[in-house]
């Protein structure tokens, strides 16, 4: 029991740095913009984060940091993929391929350096439920950020006029700007949105799950959660589920090596790339079934004209 | 400056690169005045209606409304002010419902309270004769109910001029009669319209006043119920231009297509799928498919052509069974296809013409041990731009740099000119100029007196019954009967349209 | 106010110069970074950009990293013409190498001219099965290809990791994860004696001109430029996506999957964990760079490949770290895209005011 209370808490504290990234997504193809950048946004966010954090030696400016670089990150993306209309897939693979640069540049004088970082904090009362308490209410805070942001992002969603109009813009441009609505302006919004969560979601790695920086620390992860986003056919409940799930795969080789099974760190360490895959296919093998919810929109570039 | 005077425009000017299209346009509605705005394609109507409701600035000229200079900024303006617009391709958002739709279009303070806005849709669609139900999902809705939430929205934001933008072009005949009534209403309780149309005889049945506009200027004003439709005709495409086609009688030789209950499932859910479509088809006739637009017109033309493999059903061609075959197999048989999008799928945009004739004339010897051989394909294009008065600099040109019309006579000749047996055109005319349109008829009547049969499918009712020898409609993907055009009256058309027809009827007819 | 207006026709001119006022800009932006870390900027760009090819043997360096970039880069032009996304060139690369090296291993001291070709085709099907993964994914399961090759390049990765760490590993390596070093037989030929670039430049080039063929004559070139271009009108024409889908893959896993087994062949002669500094990535920079043309490849490889040199150039002389190269690299690209916005806009400078600043009516249309 223990042992299982244990693997379902690690379970979500690596799937949280997913879910963060992809809500960000998430709102970010409800607009039609297609980001390729997660991965690059993550990994500065994570460097910035860690840098600032441990010249600072505050935690919350090193957020900060990286909050603001992934924004600034996704606004180069915004101006090329929005402004400019430019391929969206070309641009969002440039900013992975530049955020990756840029990164180990950066970086660079900082390896072997290490931090203390986000701790665990219980809440009160809840930490007490069996299992469940040590699950959910007895992590670090950026778990628990993680749970707001994802009430946050359905309710908006489903609930309130921006995100009518973001289904609206993500649906249709064209009658969006026929509507009056600020199309490029709203898609700047949600671009930014998914920078900034893709910058939490880096400094997550680099101060909460493991106090340092590294190189291409964050091992795919901002892939992941683009296909995490197809998985979750846009839907943040369902988003929450994919991403545990993910989150069990990441750490598979871990709990199987713990059980004493000895298979090769190498093979076991491809599983969450496997599953992704397994996971696409299971989702698209119909595509009838995906469509209702894809962001008609999604990766067309698209300009108003004057 | 008179009081009731909703709206005038004055010597608006809107140039883009390479053309100028509204060259010093005046114009004045009336309050409560259904006033039309005329002319052919490319003439500048859409480009003043979206000056009017402030998509596009003017380059110069002045806008009053109610006697106000003005200028309006954006879409979000031009409502507050109370300009409502109804676009041809509605600005619907599909997997929203009704309600979220019009609350889109709203002040936020004013969509706030979604029951009370559903109260008013259901008030104000009963009382103009358009019931709609403000939670069901637009994407449920067919295409006339749709173009209802597009006034219905008008209404609730209080508009005093209705911007109509080829409203009828979707609608049977039997909603064409409902709309009008519609629209008088709203112009007896002082509502403005605005009615962008080509349809003269509509115009003259429903309009006060017409602006004619040609090239960018205003070629005419008039009372259209006091001038015949022809001299309307005139004020649109100027003296030069042929506006009829003559159309000689058609000599139907022996069968040629059979198709028998094609079925088809799309997998699409805001799609339509074909239901046990059978007619026949004979040598040197023209038969008619009207209907309105997503009734399934778009998919027996890709059943077809090969383009989608229908799941049931049989197609007869020539004496062999062509059902299986791929699209460039069916097109080597003999099967030539003109689809209704012009621009990204009868050629590529971004390539020359010439390029655009390898697209599907490849089979007639363009082609050798898998290498392209220019010379030839140059030959070809330049064949078809001579034959079919094709306007471009060349065979370089790309296809999206010509004009509708152009470019669609370039697409009807490049099939053409493979001797096609059997062509399928879907709404050849549309967005084409006059000129465009007549010589496209005359190339389909060519076709077919050297001996092809073609199947027209259309939207446009007049330009069935000037060319068809037979027609039927489709609706949800079913068939009617096919008749003669000349014993189908077009109130029986219009209830086909609707779907009024038994299916033992249609498999009777079929049999 | 600057204002961007669409051309009626793109412009063929800034097609070409697109790309070298991108590396003018990214020259700009390196000289304004060295000038902000401090450090000579002049000599830091001549470190990076001329020192590395100042000789024979640098020049012979460039080839040798010119080759793997070429071949990647020509199997993607092949994909991306078709507008199909395959960023797994990197997967594709790693698999060959592997590939290659299995059978390499087999063949030790195997003396024979029938060798060498038996461990290039290894390494080709090796890269040619993996992309036919992604294929058949993209054709038969409806999967987006960008997230299947992404997924296939880690994999690929964790492959080759367990093989060097595992069945292949040099038994008398010092623990090294690495394997044997291969028998003579199975090594690429220099190209010019007294260096280390081999024939695998050879490859290259002729590949560019098979692609250069293949889009400028061919039927089957023209066929993936309209799928590229417009997909409904290869469904209309009949031109097969499944099959154009197939080839075009097939073709990117087998030229990236020989580039993988000239690595090992050549300079290396055994097979590493880092075998590719990311080749198969910088190779996407190379194709749009390139502007999806067999000459513009050419060059653009040439440049690439000396970022990877002028990066080594950089650490040795300057003590800065490798990690400008992929720096580098991002710029290029970023740059590269936003300049390609002036292929189809013009930038207008407008400052036309209207006559008279009427009033605007209506407060109440407020933003929606």
């Amino acid at each position: 029991m223990e042992m299982l209370t244990n693997i379902l808490a690690a379970t979500v504290v690596a799937g949280t740095p997913l879910l963060l990234v992809a809500l960000g997504e998430l709102i970010c193809e409800r607009s039609g913009i297609l980001n390729l950048g997660q991965e690059g946004m993550m990994l500065m966010g994570a460097v910035a984060g860690f840098i600032a954090a441990l010249s600072s030696g505050s935690l919350l400016v090193g957020l900060i940091a990286a909050i603001a670089t992934g924004v600034a990150m996704s606004l180069f993306f915004g101006f090329m993929a929005i402004t400019l209309a430019a391929n969206q897939y070309a641009a969002g693979l440039a900013l992975t391929i530049f955020g990756t640069g840029l990164s180990a540049f950066v970086g660079s004088g900082f390896v072997g350096n290490s931090i203390e970082g986000f701790t665990r904090v219980a809440i009160p009362v809840l930490s007490d439920i069996p299992v469940i308490g040590r699950v959910l209410f007895d992590q670090d805070p950026l778990v628990y950020v993680s749970f707001i942001a994802c009430a946050g992002v359905a309710f908006f969603i489903s609930r309130t006029r921006g995100g009518l109009i973001l289904r609206a813009v993500g649906e249709d441009p064209d009658a969006a700007n026929a509507n009056g609505l600020k199309v490029q302006a709203v898609r700047y919004m949600a671009v930014a949105f998914g920078g900034g969560m893709a910058g939490l979601a880096g400094a997550y790695l680099s101060l909460a799950y493991t106090p340092m920086w590294t190189e291409n620390m964050t091992a795919g992860r901002g892939w992941i959660a683009l296909a995490l986003v197809v998985f979750a056919t846009w839907r943040p409940g369902r988003l929450l589920l994919g991403a545990y799930l993910f989150g069990a795969a990441s750490i598979l080789h871990l709990v199987l090596q713990g059980l004493g099974w000895n298979s090769p760190t190498e093979l076991l360490a491809m599983l969450p790339y496997v599953v992704t895959i397994l996971m696409l296919v299971l989702l698209s093998w119909d595509p009838a079934r995906t469509r209702l919810n894809t962001p008609l929109s999604l990766g067309q570039p698209y300009r108003p004209s004057h | 400056m008179s009081a009731t005077q909703r709206l005038k425009l004055e010597n608006i000017v809107k140039e883009y690169p390479g053309c100028r299209a509204n060259d010093g346009i005046d114009l004045i509605v009336e309050a409560g005045e259904i006033h039309a705005l005329l002319g052919e394609n490319g003439a500048g109507k859409s480009t003043l209606m979206k000056v009017i409701y402030g998509l596009v600035q003017p380059d110069e000229g002045q806008m009053f409304w109610n006697g106000k200079p003005v200028q309006v900024a954006n879409p979000a303006e031009a409502r507050g002010m109370g300009i409502g617009m109804v676009f041809q391709h509605f600005s619907l958002f599909e997997t929203l419902t009704v309600a979220e739709n019009i609350a889109l279009g709203l002040p936020a303070y004013e969509a706030r309270d979604r029951a009370k806005l559903e109260e008013r849709i259901r008030e104000v669609s009963a009382h103009y004769g358009m019931a709609l139900d403000p939670r069901r999902y637009v994407s449920t809705l067919s295409v006339g109910e749709r173009q209802r939430v597009e006034i219905v929205r008008c209404l609730i934001q209080e508009s005093t001029l209705l911007i109509l933008d080829e409203p009828t072009s979707v609608l049977t005949p039997q909603e064409v009669t409902t709309l009008f009534a519609t629209l008088r209403k709203l112009s007896a309780e002082g509502c403005s319209i605005l009615f962008i149309s080509h349809k003269l005889e509509e115009v003259r049945a429903l309009c006060d006043n017409a602006t004619v506009l040609r090239h960018g200027r205003v070629s005419g004003d008039c009372r259209p119920a006091e001038i015949s439709a022809t001299d309307i005709a005139r004020l649109m495409v100027g003296e030069d231009t042929p506006i009829s086609t003559r159309v000689t009688s058609a000599q139907p030789g022996e069968l040629l297509l059979e198709a028998k209950n094609l079925s088809w499932r799309c997998d699409d859910p805001f799609g339509t799928s074909l239901n046990k479509v059978s007619f026949n088809l004979r040598r040197g006739e023209i038969v008619g498919i009207a209907g309105v637009a997503g009734n399934g017109q778009d998919e027996l033309l890709k059943a077809l052509s090969g383009e989608v493999r229908v799941d049931a059903g049989s197609l007869e061609f020539d004496g062999r069974r062509i059902e299986t075959l791929t699209p460039d197999q069916r097109r080597g048989s003999g099967v030539a296809i003109v689809p209704e999008e012009r621009l990204g799928r009868g050629a590529v945009p971004g390539m020359t013409l010439a390029d655009n004739a390898l697209l599907t004339a490849s089979g007639q010897g363009l082609v050798q041990k898998g290498m392209i051989r220019f010379g030839r394909v140059r030959e070809f294009c330049r064949n078809v731009i001579d034959r079919f008065d094709v306007r471009c600099n060349g065979e370089t040109s790309t296809a999206g740099s010509l004009s509708g019309g152009n470019l669609q006579k370039y697409i009807i000749g490049r099939e053409a000119l493979q001797n096609p047996k059997l062509l399928v055109a879907s709404h050849p005319t549309w967005g084409v100029d006059v000129g465009s349109a007549v010589a496209i008829h005359e190339a389909l009547i060519r076709l077919r007196d050297e001996g092809a049969a073609i199947l027209l499918i259309s939207e446009d009712l007049d330009e069935l019954y000037q060319l068809c020898n037979r027609m039927g409609a489709l609706c949800g993907g079913r068939l009617s009967p096919l008749a003669e055009a000349s014993d189908l009256s077009i109130e029986q058309l219009g209830q086909w349209m609707a779907g009024e027809f038994g299916s033992e009827e249609a498999s009777h007819v079929a049999a | 106010m600057l204002q961007l207006e669409r051309r009626p026709v793109d412009s063929a001119l800034m097609r070409w110069a697109s790309p070298v006022l991108a590396l003018v800009l990214t020259v700009i932006t390196g000289f304004v970074l060295f000038l902000a870390m401090g450090r000579d900027p002049v000599e830091g760009l001549r470190f990076f950009f001329i020192t590395p090819i100042s000789d024979v043997i640098g020049l012979a360096e460039l080839g040798l990293k010119m080759a793997p970039l070429l071949l990647c880069a020509a199997g993607l032009t092949v994909c991306y013409r078709a507008r199909l996304w395959n960023i797994g060139a990197e997967g594709h690369f790693l698999m060959g190498a592997l590939g290659a090296s299995v059978v390499a291993v087999q063949f030790l001291e195997a003396d024979g001219f029938w060798v060498l070709p038996l461990v290039l085709l290894a390494g080709v099907l090796a890269g040619v099965l993996w992309a036919a993964i992604a294929a058949g994914l993209k054709t038969h399961l409806h999967c987006n290809e960008i997230l299947t090759t992404i997924m296939l390049n880690y994999i690929a990765l964790n492959f080759l990791l367990y093989a060097v760490h595992g069945p292949l590993k040099d038994p008398y390596g010092f623990g090294f994860p690495q394997s044997v070093m291969f028998g003579d037989s199975s090594l690429l030929p220099a190209l010019i004696p007294g260096t280390r670039l081999h024939i695998g430049l050879a490859f290259g080039l002729l590949a560019a001109v098979a692609v250069w063929v293949m889009f400028a004559r061919s039927f089957v070139g023209f066929q993936l430029n309209v799928i590229g271009q417009d997909h409904r009108a290869a469904d209309f024409a009949g031109f097969s996506a499944r099959r154009l889908t197939w080839l075009a893959f097939l073709v990117g896993g087998a030229t990236a999957g020989l580039a993988g087994a000239s690595e090992v062949t050549g300079p290396i002669g055994q097979l590493v964990p880092q075998v590719s500094p990311g080749y198969g990535y910088t190779a996407i920079i190379v194709v749009f760079l390139g502007r999806m043309h067999a000459l513009g490849i050419i060059a653009a490889s040439a440049l690439l490949a000396l970022t990877f040199l002028g990066g080594e150039m950089l650490q040795i002389a300057m003590n800065m770290p490798k990690a400008v190269t992929g720096l580098f690299q991002g710029l290029l690209l970023f740059y590269l895209l936003t300049c390609d916005a002036l292929i189809h806009y013009r930038i207008r400078f407008r400052h036309r005011a209207r006559e008279s600043k009427v009033m605007t009516p209506s407060t109440a249309a407020g933003e929606a």
